[in-house]
């Protein structure tokens, strides 16, 4: 197969030239790039240097803000509006990018330097089909026939093991999955057999399940093909999954570089570790004590038709957290909108301190709905960009325990304290603030209601790593001291390590296993939880290898993860 | 605002930090608006000046002007003269005063329907957005069918079955224009209820004026202030419109549109006077235009 792949690799670029691993193709020397805010222009790289060869893998990581995307736009000669490069070179394959004029760098984007953007559903155009946009830059460079380029698109697809390849290209954005799109974006990214591929965090977005599909696919394309690639993510266990080297960078300085097994093993700099030792939080598991929350056989649908939850039973014990773990449609979002009566269920009863809950919001008095509060995915929807730090954890106490004056003014100072923030932030509003802030903010203003049970809706997945431990850690604090129960909604199966006392396991809209943390998390595991634990990447560069061969002996187990 | 006044005294620990805080910020804001000022475009600018001079002459009309709004001061159609700036009218009234007095009457007016226009159009608009289902419907259809007849022809005929009177006018116009904003603010108000911060608002228990006002008002307020600037014109030409044809501000009143109306034989003896009062709406509206385009380029985000 792979033989094979190579010939037509070669065949299908022509103009591309010998294609031969090792020559250098992409350096870029001394790389400065400034961002304009307040008519300022502020330094966002401050000189990187960084040389990549042909056929090699590098791996950019570091924290949000560290100027990894800002780089990898870079590498085409691209700084994005309000961005300007101001000193440095780029050379890619004898071309200096900076001096070459504009009509030049277009022709080389898409057709020898492509692009895969973290969020594909974005990046597609919703009212063109799949297989127009993915042979659009090879129809335009004028590489293929239309006719020609159809055929190599769908053996793209088959090669990224998109299901049935013949017929996906004809459908719509809106009519494949994320997953899907993510590897159609990979299609689209290979068609003119680039040299070099910038994947700016193309799997974040997805399932553990489905991202293994999308690593798998990409990295043997990119062997297939020779294609260099740049592979740009904060997730250090994928990262050593992709990349030959890594180098990781802060604050837009380069900390550390080297190759992926030597710097797995052997960081040097204290920052690298630091990252390196994130994932190593963990929660001594408690037993459950009495309930405070008890869904007992939900059934819940959209419209009377879809059925999203099925006879589904969940028990939050008080001062507990309990994790509803599964992948995207699994259904846990819908449990955590039953239980805040946003959809009323259609079996099936909830219990709230042993009384039944009323099934729709409006028929909750605020007492009720104080004691059961919620923390978002996304800070930055959470909160309304046009209200002060002051007025988001104020006004809970003004509406709940009709607090104002001076006794207002002293519980914001200590719930300011009690998430570790500062308060002369409160004067600040969300825009002013970075996004582990913002989550804090959400965390005060639920804690503000005096709540028995927080609702935490992925909280921590739109952050990155460190800035998720340092959230994990204040949730597990909070819990210690204020003894509040926590509903933890998650796909990240690390997290659940870190946080859960007992978890719930929920695929197609039921329950398939729930128990303490280490009976679930222990086998024998049922199918699906096995799927689910095994596709989370560790940081063992060989793990995906060694997974990919287990899996082909079980591939029943392997389509499933594809729904 | 007024939150951080309160909290200055009280927030013991930070006492002494907080107050440089927010004497810091509001010194920035009036910092900004000049800072912004300056850096406007030259069209942005010269509609501010216009508009700065109505809104000044309108004020003080009284002072300014030489004689009365409706005091018959000579003969009629007098040329222009160092005694009557720019003539005199038909009956013989200072018509420099009477275009001194029309930027209070039209232009008064003119900003009080479209007030009235935004406080319906806008309540509903939200209303229907938040509410959604059978509510949002009978709102929309009834819009739609107002929307399906021209508004000076709507205008005209309620007005002849009401009356003319200034207060008719107002209403009718300003009931007529709130379809368009009721459009408006449903449409950007839509964006806005989907967020997680409408919905937490909803489930800690709030009531709708609560969430319309404080959740969604002010993250729409950047579309509406423009909208607010072009509906003004919209309603300004139209009741010029409407007094040019007779049912609008009643004589003696000043008012653009019919001074138009008064003067316009003059133009076939070649004399400039009737095309004043037109220079003045159309001076006005350009102004106007010029302003809102900035503002919307300003807080659409968009670089150059």
């Amino acid at each position: 197969m792979n033989d094979n792949a190579k010939t037509s690799g070669s065949g299908a670029s022509g103009s591309g030239g010998a294609r031969t691993k090792g020559d250098v193709l992409l350096e870029i020397r001394g790389l400065k790039i400034e961002g304009e805010s307040d008519e300022v222009w502020r330094p966002i790289v401050k000189g990187v240097d960084l040389s990549l060869k042909r056929g090699e893998v590098l791996g950019l990581i570091g924290e949000s803000g560290a100027g990894k995307s800002t780089i990898g736009l870079a590498a085409m000669g691209y700084a994005r509006a309000g961005c300007r490069i101001s000193a440095g070179g780029i050379t890619f394959d004898g071309i200096d990018l900076l001096a070459a004029d504009e009509e030049m760098r277009r022709k080389l984007r898409g057709s020898r330097i492509a692009y895969v953007a973290q969020s594909a559903a974005a990046s597609f155009n919703p009212s063109h089909q799949l297989m127009t946009q993915t042979i659009e830059t090879g129809l335009r460079e004028g590489i293929r026939g239309k006719a020609e380029a159809e055929k190599d698109a769908i053996e793209l697809y088959r090669r990224l093991r998109l299901p049935n390849p013949e017929e996906i290209g004809f459908r719509y954005p809106h009519q494949v999955s994320g997953g899907q799109l993510q590897r159609a974006m990979t299609a689209m990214a290979m068609t003119c057999r680039p040299d070099l591929i910038i994947f700016d965090e193309p799997t974040t977005a997805l399932d553990v399940t489905t991202q293994v599909e999308v690593l798998a696919a990409i990295r043997d394309i990119v062997e297939q093909f020779h294609t260099a690639a740049i592979y740009i993510t904060h997730d250090l266990a994928v990262v050593a999954q992709m990349a030959d080297r890594i180098m990781v960078l802060r604050y837009g300085n380069t900390v550390e570089e080297a190759p992926t097994r030597e710097m797995l093993s052997n960081p040097k700099q204290d920052y690298t570790k630091s990252l390196w030792s994130v994932r190593k939080l963990g929660k001594q598991e408690q037993a459950g004590g009495d309930p405070i929350l008890e869904v007992k056989n939900v059934t819940a649908a959209y419209g009377n038709a879809v059925r999203v939850l099925n006879d589904v039973s969940v028990t939050v014990p008080r001062g507990r957290t309990v994790a509803v773990v599964g992948e995207s449609g699994s259904g846990k979002s819908t449990l955590a909108r039953v239980i805040r009566g946003l959809l009323p269920p259609i079996a099936g009863e909830i219990l709230f301190n042993g009384k039944a809950l009323p099934r729709a919001l409006k028929d909750r008095n605020a007492d009720t709905l104080r004691r059961i509060q919620m923390i978002y995915q996304m800070p930055d929807t959470a909160l309304n960009p046009r209200q002060t730090v002051y007025e988001v954890i104020g006004r809970p106490l003004e509406f709940y325990l009709g607090l104002s004056g001076a006794k207002k003014e002293a519980r914001i100072t200590e719930l300011m304290k009690l998430i570790e923030m500062d308060d002369s932030y409160v004067d600040r509003f969300p825009g002013e603030l970075s996004g582990g802030q913002k989550q804090r903010i959400c965390i005060a203003r639920a804690l503000a209601a005096n709540p028995e049970l927080i609702i935490c809706d992925e909280v921590t997945s739109a952050l990155d790593q460190i800035v998720q431990e340092e959230i994990l850690k204040l949730l597990l604090r909070l819990q210690r001291e204020l003894n509040v129960s926590y509903l933890f909604i998650t796909h990240d199966i690390a997290t659940v390590r870190a946080i859960s006392d007992e978890i719930v396991v929920m695929f197609q809209g039921r329950v398939v296993q729930q128990g303490p943390k280490t009976e679930v998390l222990s086998p024998p595991h049922p199918p699906y939880t096995e799927l689910l634990l095994s596709s989370v990447p560790d940081m063992d560069p060989d793990w995906l290898n060694k997974l990919l061969d287990r899996r082909k002996v079980q591939p029943t187990a392997m389509s499933a993860g594809d729904r | 605002m007024t939150a951080t006044h309160e909290a200055t005294p009280a927030a013991a620990g930070a006492g002494k930090a907080m107050p440089s805080i927010s004497a810091r910020r509001r010194r920035s804001m009036v910092g900004n608006a000049w800072r912004g000022f300056l850096k406007a475009p030259f069209s942005a600018k010269f509609g501010m000046v216009v508009i700065a001079v109505y809104v000044f002459a309108a004020i003080f009309a009284p002072w300014i002007a030489p004689y009365g709004e409706a005091e018959v001061i000579g003969a009629g159609y007098q040329p222009w003269s160092f005694q009557f700036l720019m003539g005199t009218d038909q009956l013989g009234r200072d018509l420099f005063s009477r275009l001194i007095f029309g930027a209070r009457n039209t232009v008064g007016v003119a900003f009080l329907t479209t007030l009235l226009s935004f406080a319906l159009g806008g309540c509903l608009g939200l209303i229907a957005a938040i509410a959604k289902g059978w509510t949002d419907q009978i709102l929309s259809r009834a819009v739609d069918a107002l929307m399906a007849i021209p508004v000076l022809i709507f205008a005209l005929l309620l007005l002849s079955i009401f009356g003319t009177s200034v207060i008719n006018m107002v209403l009718v116009l300003a009931v007529l224009d709130s379809t368009r904003v009721f459009r408006l603010s449903r449409a950007v108000a839509q964006n806005v209820v989907v967020m997680d911060y409408v919905e937490f608002a909803r489930l800690r228990g709030e009531r709708l004026p609560w969430i319309m006002r404080r959740e969604i008002l002010p993250n729409i307020m950047a579309p509406m202030v423009a909208e607010f600037g072009l509906r003004f014109c919209f309603v300004f030409l139209t009741i010029s419109a409407l007094s040019f044809l007779g049912l609008g501000l009643q004589p003696p009143t000043a008012d653009w549109g019919s001074m138009v109306y008064e003067n316009k034989m003059l133009i076939t003896v070649g004399r400039l006077t009737p095309l004043l009062p037109a220079g003045a709406i159309a001076l006005l509206t350009v102004g106007v235009n010029f302003v809102v385009d900035w503002f919307l380029h300003k807080t659409s985000g968009l670089r150059e």
